[in-house]
């Protein structure tokens, strides 16, 4: 490969720890560390682990028209956040295909943060400047100018407490607040993609590297490891979060992609609405499914769900669940095959591995511990 | 830095043979280098005792977090033993390779075939380490 990889704020401290670097959305990003990714997923169930999510696009979207413009472009609706909250939403082509999935944070009356998917962050940054028109915004993106953290797990509270100047108990989720973290500035979210309590640190880039290590040499005695992009997958996909690239495209609607909950059909206007309302109407014939295997297997992106010995779909995401000890997947299913209890097989290599289409998430606490 | 025993023959698939105390046998298994490139174990497909493989014939498969790999057959044999004890717990594949994390033990049809193998130095400059 000729592309240079761009790296985090947080290289060095990647390789002096020993992490195993791969490329990912154009970044050089640590997939693990020494202990693997099974021990590092634990780590995050049990106690907590510390993320570079620094690759991840942020765009700032500001001025009078903020509110209309986000309103806009994305499909849930803006206008019930208060300044210091943050909400699960995406961007849809005028045909409802899913360009990206984001968080959108409202940290003032005029001032939003989009975070994006980095491997859709420059396409993004063009979706926006394209239909930004006579919406009285600027549009800036930050994403190298920010580094972010992701501090993740039951105990992440008790490890940043000390370590910045307000109650935290006053940060309920998916609440942000601007202050700084051990004197630097902050902001600071309770947001994640893992399914535990936990915050997400948005820092300046050279702040990053010291409050990296202090959240570390500070979290270990409460249980706190560096942890790569391996297990954040198993994180997530255990909560039956969808990844964009594997389970979410542009060729599959946010209705198919299960993003329903947050398409706000009745909120107005905006981009993807008529295609969206008229699918909606129209009845959906595929929708994104999780699969909890029932016998040993190993489903991977790309094997066929088999249902009759028929392919009825296929895999987009799957794993052993580190949590469950089990096989889970999500695959793009016929939507008859759909309901959960739904008997389905995943064919890997040569062998119809059986299931059943499960409930998401695929682990809550007090599911089977291995 | 992976280790590779000086002792051991390998393959370009990055399997080891360890001469077994039974004279003709041998225990296969992954190199360290293998794992570290494979990740964390989750479980592995083993062949059944008495099987026979021919030389790089597909004798099983390693499901790892990252990926899914073929063991492949290093040298035309039968298989003697199979280490059930991964069955249980993959993840001494990953701790110890060279040891508790062995897989299966062969009798080559060929002992030839065994001296054809790549000695320590050979894999290696394989492996750039």
């Amino acid at each position: 490969m000729s592309e240079v990889l761009r790296t985090t704020p947080l290289h060095e401290e990647h390789l002096r720890i020993g992490a195993k670097m791969v490329p990912f959305a154009g970044h050089s990003m640590p997939v693990h560390y020494p202990s693997g990714i099974q021990a590092e997923h634990r780590r995050v169930r049990e106690a907590a682990g510390l993320f570079d999510v620094s690759h991840m696009g942020k765009v700032s979207i500001e001025g009078p028209g903020a509110l209309a413009f986000v309103q806009h472009l994305t499909v849930n609706d803006v206008s019930v956040l208060e300044p210091g909250q943050a909400q699960y939403s995406a961007f849809c082509r005028e045909d409802g295909g899913v360009l990206d999935d984001l968080l959108v944070y409202r940290l003032a009356d005029r001032s939003f943060l989009l975070v994006v998917n980095a491997a859709n962050h420059s396409g993004d940054v063009g979706w926006i400047r394209k239909h930004e028109g006579s919406f009285d915004v600027q549009v800036e993106d930050r994403s190298e100018r920010t580094a972010l953290l992701a501090l993740q797990g039951p105990v992440a509270e008790e490890i940043l407490a000390p370590l910045v100047k307000i109650d935290l108990g006053t940060v309920g989720p998916s609440r942000v607040v601007r202050t700084p973290i051990s004197e630097a500035p902050a902001v600071i979210a309770r947001t994640g993609y893992t399914g535990e309590d936990g915050f997400e640190i948005f820092l300046e880039p050279g702040d990053a590297p010291r409050i990296w290590r202090t959240l570390l040499a500070t979290g270990e005695e409460h249980g706190l490891a560096p942890i790569g992009l391996g297990a954040r997958d198993s994180l997530r996909l255990e909560m039956g979060y969808p990844l964009y690239g594997n389970d979410l495209d542009a060729e599959h609607s946010a209705l198919e992609s299960g993003l329903g909950w947050i398409v706000k059909l009745g909120k107005g206007d905006f981009l993807g609405r008529d295609a969206l309302a008229r699918q909606k109407e129209a009845g959906l014939s595929r929708q994104l499914a999780g699969i909890l295997l029932e016998e040993v297997g190993f489903p991977r992106p790309g094997y066929a769900v088999l249902s009759g010995g028929e392919e009825v779909g296929v895999v987009t995401s799957g794993t052993v669940s580190p949590s469950l000890g089990a096989g889970i997947a999500l695959a793009y299913v016929p939507v008859g095959l759909s309901t959960p209890g739904t008997s389905v097989g995943i064919r890997i290599r040569d062998r119809c591995v059986r299931g059943a289409v499960h409930p998401r998430p695929f682990f809550t606490r007090g599911s089977r511990l291995r | 830095m992976s280790e590779i025993p000086t002792y051991l023959y390998y393959t370009d698939q990055h399997e080891y043979l360890k001469p077994d105390p039974r004279p003709g046998v041998f225990t296969v298994g992954i190199t360290d280098y293998a794992q570290g490139e494979l990740g964390d174990v989750v479980f592995l497909e083993l062949p059944a005792i008495g099987a026979t493989f021919q030389a790089s014939e597909v004798m099983g498969t390693i499901e790892a977090v990252k990926a899914v790999s073929d063991i492949y057959c290093p040298v035309a044999g039968e298989v003697m033993e199979v280490n059930t004890s991964l069955d249980k717990d993959p993840a001494l594949v990953n701790s110890d390779p060279y040891g508790k994390g062995w897989m299966v033990r062969l009798k080559p049809s060929n002992l030839s075939q065994v001296d054809d193998l790549l000695d320590a130095e050979e894999y290696r400059t394989l492996v750039g380490k």
